[in-house]
């Protein structure tokens, strides 16, 4: 449960902004102290969801920031319901998080 | 029973191969999960939805044929970007990518000049005018392209270049 987040109504529109901890590391990058490569290690999925069922998902790649942020518009939920986020990343972690829209 | 199942209509065999593709492709995932997990590899194959070819394509048009089936696309002037036209960080450069179009079903951002060019697409079932908002890394001076998927339909839009003043990789 370290995925941070925040969901405002405003009107019909609920803006999401979601902010997850990880190194995102792209495999490119070398270890300043060995010179060996880092291996590949980012976040690939994340899924919004609300009572279980999915209203935005997005893939990402290894050029997404350290410590991604994201945010979008969602059409659905109201001020007073939970949404829930997931994410995996490319070696099976997953990390979760919920919030309430405001 | 056995006999009468082979000698049934097309339809039905053909029912019966389907079946057996799907089960041989999930067991093919569930494999390469288990040989990653168990060998502490990096299980590339994880799920099935990550569009692993379009992230590892080297070049726009790989990408977008990749993810679309199509390179073809038609300019539109409802795509806006949000981006720094100075990133003194190459490693975090704030994007936003706002499409005023009723039913926007998928949003994919390029960085023309990337070893990879998708850095990220979007999904979004309920559809309406939607805003997507992230932050990329960006190894050099480069453009950046949005394909938006609105009522079936590819469109397309590049934004002027985003200078990059230090390397996004940590050069």
């Amino acid at each position: 449960m370290t995925i941070k987040c925040k969901a405002k109504a405003n009107g019909d529109a609920v803006e999401v902004k979601v902010l997850m901890k990880h190194a995102m590391e792209t495999g490119l990058s070398k270890d300043k102290k060995t010179g060996e490569l880092i291996p590949a290690h980012y976040i690939t999925e994340v899924s919004c969801s609300l009572n279980g069922a999915e209203i935005f998902r997005c893939n990402l790649g290894p050029a997404i920031s350290k410590n991604p942020y994201l945010s979008f518009i969602v059409y659905g939920p109201k001020a007073g319901d939970t949404l829930q986020l997931t994410s995996l990343d490319n070696m099976g972690k997953t990390d979760s998080g919920e919030t309430v829209v405001k | 029973m056995r006999l009468s199942s082979i000698s049934t209509p097309f339809k039905f065999g053909n029912f019966k191969i389907m079946n057996r593709r799907e089960f041989n492709k999930s067991l093919v995932v569930a494999t390469a999960i288990g040989a990653g997990a168990s060998m502490g590899m990096i299980p590339l194959t994880a799920t099935a939805s990550w569009p692993e070819s379009a992230f590892k394509a080297e070049s726009v048009d790989d990408a977008i044929n990749a993810l679309y089936g199509t390179t073809e696309a038609e300019s539109s002037d409802a795509i806006t970007f949000k981006a720094p036209d100075i990133a003194e960080n190459g490693a975090v450069v704030p994007i936003s990518i706002s499409v005023d179009m009723p039913n926007v079903e998928h949003v994919a951002l390029l960085v023309a000049n990337n070893p990879s060019p998708l850095a990220a697409t979007f999904e979004i079932p309920t559809p309406g005018p939607t805003t997507v908002g992230t932050r990329i890394k960006m190894g050099k001076t480069s453009a950046l392209v949005a394909m938006v998927k609105a009522d079936g339909k590819l469109y397309k839009a590049v934004s002027s270049d985003v200078k990059v003043t230090i390397g996004g990789c940590g050069g």
